[in-house]
């Protein structure tokens, strides 16, 4: 009997704890993101010259929470002819695989929740899932727009987790490890940002970010919402609630996608000046420093035809990503400065 | 270490490279026409040249990759007939794609890699490497069975063929996990010393049994062989020319290499599947085909019939079966070469003709050409004194002396029942009706082919051109 | 121990449960999730077994991209599969008899469990340590070394179906208007405009 208690006490102990980082994670992320989507609007209003969201608030800083509950009072419409258990499935996926893919994200050194051996992949894997709200969402609505919308968001993210993966392949050579604290870790040097993979990686950064905006549905690649011709793409019979969580749910993916290249390239927590302490300030800073070109790439670029972003996925990134693989490792091998991390740092 | 691997597998490392290279070279080329036909010339030129260099390659034994591949005066053997049989086809097929508009260079390039894929199945030395072999070669030759893909016979006869293949590898895979299991290894030679030091388990039979089953289709011996006809007819007459010879070849290679190689110490075990095997193709081939008025067709019964008496030769289970073996296969390659170059040319106003009846007094339309193919046709008969018949007499003696006397009774039964159809079509020829039959030319090379073929049926009586000798080096270094 | 035993279970029966959903399931697309889910659960028992690499390889590769293709070809064919399935009582029968025969094969195996004496050693001897390596470092240097070729051998055959794929479905259309981008970028301001100027009033 003690012994049970002493076993489940454990455990039950080992596992409120776990829920208590997420929980906190979660919260942390999630109050973020609604200042982070009153900051999207706010620039993008800024660069047309407009005053975006000022009313809630003091500067309209609240006009997050006021649609959010807008979001969640609204009545559901389900629309007819729809496979109800899978339209509602679609958002929740694409919610919950956007939240649980912090899991592996280090802010700080040891301010992780799973510091697992093969993080990256861990990112990669969920990331890929994430395709499937889009096309269960877009199929479940029973509509021709919702579907179309679907296979062409679909499409894109497939294509562009290709490169995404490829230039990934290059850090991870350069590092020796999946594990993201390893990444960051590894990028730690003497002379402060020019230590990080930017500078080696340099051309990688800037597919990364690009392939990132597609990866992301973000514009100038936002061609599945397309809301000239394909209304909102697969969102478009969504409403309240499912459309709050799908909304969300790619917000998040856009925020991780900025923890993403801050960690892979700009080292994460790290500071960029020597002498400065490093700590989750930097993190951070780098995160709403990505995310505001996020917002400005949105308000700047128009938008891609379909063949252009197929083409630019498939016959410029990916072959020059699959080069960059091939020139990384030859590099790593002949030791060129900057490249073999591992072969020092460990 | 590995650059020893890597001089062990050169060939077919550099066969590879240049299937690659070639791609690279149609994919940027302007003019496809010329440089497919350029890439289908250096290909040819290239499997004589591999073949000669492989064939005077000194004898002796080397392994590379722990033992994943073999290379000894067994493989070099198959590899030869292989590439050289590969290289007639390929010289044959140039007119018919020109004509037919399939001349493109993924043509060569695929026949390449299906070429690394069948030199890797008769190296193989570990049930892995020679699962990827074969799949390299299988995935080729779906392809290219569907190479035609305007025609839906061309594409039925891919995906039947890609179909039944994949149910065979599933079959061969469910053999090999099991192997592996009771053996605990994947080598051949250490399932060997596993069988020799405790015997055959039950769950070893099995896996045994599915092995046999998933090559069984691959060599397509009856009552395997369904895909057999539907595939020779649908595919391009080129396409099914080199389907009855380098994959054969690879194919019956295999399966000797598995049986002596891994279950060498276990001949009782799987001689009863092997006599099954062969007595079931024999009998199907050869009585199946009489009812056959597509030649296509008929050639399909005909390489069934053949691969049981190829079989025959292996349930021997003995050095000379597989010496056997060996020199069936290189006299059927070479039968198969002439009369594939006489099917390309079947034609009347530039139209294929497939049908034997079109052949009604042929001899009248075309002497020469109706001489070589009847020498052929005796010699796929097996009527003495040509080559076909000592083919067929060394399996039969190899049984004899394995103990395996009514095996060879019916191999004879089965040969008189299948000499009707090969004297059917040199009846037409000579004494049947005369019908609307073929006019067209035959260009230079396709009648080197076919005339060689020919000669060699009549000239190989003398001393089967040092084949016996050579097959029984290459057959010593499989048996342990 | 607990907790490992408990999610064990809940993998495992989850995986067989959805994977006898996938056959059963009246809705195709049905099918194929839980298909995923089958897949799903599958990654989280190679967890449970200490192969992480694994577990993420097979989310990426299986859930990632061929489920996702299953799916795109499911929702797109228009095949009735109501009359597909009409067939199923004239093949039940031999579905059932050949299921039967594996299933006593793997129980044969099962019941056989005297594996051959040296066989455990024998795979063992390509089995790393865990406890030296993690596991992705691990298949890495067997990949890399032992079984170089193979591993080879196996980007060969993806190659001949990236050419079949090609060779067998893309047609060249004449007369299509193609962008070409490159063309675009180094297209000359200089030569393609011409600046006129236009006085107020008097057209060109």
């Amino acid at each position: 009997m003690q012994f049970m208690i002493d076993t489940f006490g454990l455990y039950f102990g080992t596992f409120l704890f776990i829920l208590g980082q997420c929980l906190l994670l979660l919260v942390l992320v999630l109050v973020a993101l609604a200042f982070l989507m009153y900051a999207d609007r706010k620039i993008w209003a800024a660069v047309q010259m407009r005053k975006g969201p000022n009313v809630v608030g003091a500067f309209g800083l609240l006009q997050s929470f006021a649609d959010f509950i807008k979001y969640i009072v609204k009545e559901v419409i389900v629309p007819a002819g729809s496979d109800k258990v899978i339209f509602f499935l679609a958002p929740m996926i694409s919610f919950v695989l956007a939240c649980i893919v912090w899991a592996v994200m280090p802010f700080n050194e040891g301010w992780v929740i799973s510091d697992i051996n093969v993080g990256i992949l861990y990112i990669f894997a969920i990331s890929s899932l994430e395709v499937y709200g889009v096309i269960m969402g877009g199929w479940a609505s029973n509509s021709k727009y919702a579907f179309l919308g679907s296979l062409r968001s679909a499409a894109q993210m497939i294509s562009y987790e290709v490169s995404i993966g490829l230039i990934i392949v290059g850090v991870l050579i350069s590092t020796g490890s999946l594990n993201l604290t390893a990444i960051v870790m590894a990028q730690d040097g003497n002379y402060g940002l020019l230590s990080w993979y930017w500078l080696p990686h340099l051309p990688m950064v800037v597919l990364f970010f690009v392939s990132a905006l597609a990866e992301t549905n973000r514009p100038p690649f936002d061609l599945p919402e397309a809301e000239s011709e394909l209304v909102a793409g697969y969102q478009v019979e969504y409403s309240s609630t499912p459309f709050l969580l799908f909304m969300i749910g790619e917000l998040m993916a856009v925020v991780f996608m900025c923890a993403l290249i801050t960690v892979l390239f700009f080292g994460g927590w790290l500071s960029p000046i020597p002498g400065l302490p490093d700590g989750v300030f930097w993190m951070v800073a780098k995160i709403l420093f990505f995310f505001f070109l996020f917002a400005m790439v949105k308000a700047l670029v128009p938008r891609f035809r379909y063949d252009q972003l197929m083409r630019l996925g498939w016959k410029v990134f990916l072959p020059m990503s699959l080069g960059w693989v091939v020139l990384v490792a030859a590099f790593a091998q002949y030791g060129v400065p900057g490249y073999a991390r591992w072969a020092v740092g460990g | 270490m590995l650059s020893n691997d890597i001089s062990v597998i050169l060939p077919e490392l550099l066969l590879a490279v240049f299937a690659m290279a070639s791609l690279m070279i149609g994919v940027w080329s302007k003019k496809q026409e010329a440089v497919s036909n350029l890439i289908l010339w250096a290909t040819a030129i290239i499997f004589v040249v591999f073949g000669a260099w492989i064939g005077l390659s000194p004898e002796g034994t080397s392994t590379a990759f722990n033992g994943a591949f073999v290379n000894d005066g067994f493989a070099r053997f198959s590899k030869v007939v292989m590439l050289w049989g590969g290289a007639s086809m390929m010289v044959l097929s140039r007119d018919y794609l020109l004509k037919n508009d399939l001349l493109k260079y993924e043509y060569p390039a695929l026949i390449t890699l299906a070429m690394v894929g069948m030199m890797m199945m008769v190296s193989a030395g570990d049930l892995m490497a020679l699962y990827m072999g074969l799949e390299l070669q299988s995935l080729s030759l779906y392809v290219i069975a569907a190479f035609r893909r305007d025609s839906l016979r061309s594409t039925e006869a891919g995906l039947k063929y890609f179909v039944l293949g994949a149910l065979s590898s599933g079959l061969l895979l469910y053999g090999a996990s099991l192997v592996y299991g009771y053996t605990g290894t994947t080598s051949f030679t250490a399932i060997s010393s596993v069988v020799t030091l405790e015997g055959v388990s039950l769950g070893l039979l099995f896996g045994l049994v599915f092995l046999a089953t998933g090559m069984a289709f691959k060599v397509s011996a009856a009552p395997f062989h369904m895909w057999t006809p539907d595939v020779y007819e649908g595919s391009p007459t080129p396409v099914t020319g080199f389907f009855a010879t380098a994959p054969k070849v690879a194919a019956a290679a295999m399966f000797a290499r598995v049986l002596f190689d891994a279950f060498g110490e276990a001949v009782s075990d799987w001689q009863q599947i092997l006599v099954f095997l062969s007595i079931a193709s024999m009998f199907l081939g050869s009585i199946a085909a009489i009812g056959q008025k597509n030649i296509k067709r008929l050639m399909a019964y005909s390489s069934i019939a053949h691969m049981g008496f190829a079989l025959m030769g292996l349930a021997a289970g003995t050095e000379e079966g597989a010496q056997s073996l060996l020199i069936y296969l290189a006299i059927y390659v070479t039968m198969n070469v002439g009369v594939f170059a006489f099917i390309l040319n079947m034609e009347r106003d530039g139209r294929p003709i497939l049908s034997i009846d079109s052949l009604g007094m042929y001899s009248r339309v075309a002497p020469g050409r109706a001489l070589a193919l009847a020498i052929l046709m005796f010699s796929l008969a097996g009527i003495p004194p040509l080559v076909g018949f000592f083919g067929k007499f060394y399996v039969l003696s190899a049984a004899v002396d394995a103990g395996l006397i009514w095996l060879a009774v019916a191999g004879v039964i089965a040969s008189v029942i299948g000499a009707y159809y090969y004297l059917r079509i040199i009846f037409l020829m000579y004494f049947g009706e005369q019908t609307e039959g073929l006019n067209g030319t035959m260009p230079a090379a396709h009648w080197v082919f076919l005339g060689g073929a020919a000669a060699a049926m009549v000239l190989g009586v003398y001393n089967l051109f040092g084949v016996e000798s050579i097959a029984g080096i290459a057959a010593a270094t499989l048996i342990h | 121990m607990v907790i490992t035993t408990l999610a064990f279970y809940l993998f495992a029966l989850t995986a067989v449960a959805s994977a006898i959903l996938v056959i059963v399931s009246r809705n195709p697309v049905h099918s194929v999730l839980w298909l995923i889910l089958t897949f799903f659960m599958s990654a989280g028992l190679f967890v449970l077994m200490g192969a992480e690499f694994l577990a993420m390889l097979l989310m990426i590769v299986y859930v990632g991209a061929v489920a996702v293709l299953f799916l795109f070809v499911v929702m797109m064919l228009d095949v009735d599969f109501a009359t597909l399935r009409g067939g199923i009582a004239q093949y039940l029968p031999l579905g059932l008899l050949i299921g039967l025969i594996l299933i006593m094969e793997l129980g044969l195996v099962f019941g056989h469990w005297i594996f051959s004496e040296n066989a455990p050693d024998l795979r063992a001897a390509v089995t790393p340590i865990p406890e030296e390596v993690e596991n992705t470092a691990a298949l890495g240097q067997l990949i890399y070394t032992d079984y170089i070729y193979l591993f080879q051998a196996a980007g060969l055959i993806l190659f001949v179906a990236m050419i079949g794929a090609i060779v067998l479905t893309m047609r060249h259309r004449p007369n299509v208007k193609r962008q070409n981008i490159l063309d675009q970028i180094y297209r000359d301001p200089g030569e393609a405009v011409e600046m006129k100027d236009v006085k107020p009033g008097q057209g060109i």
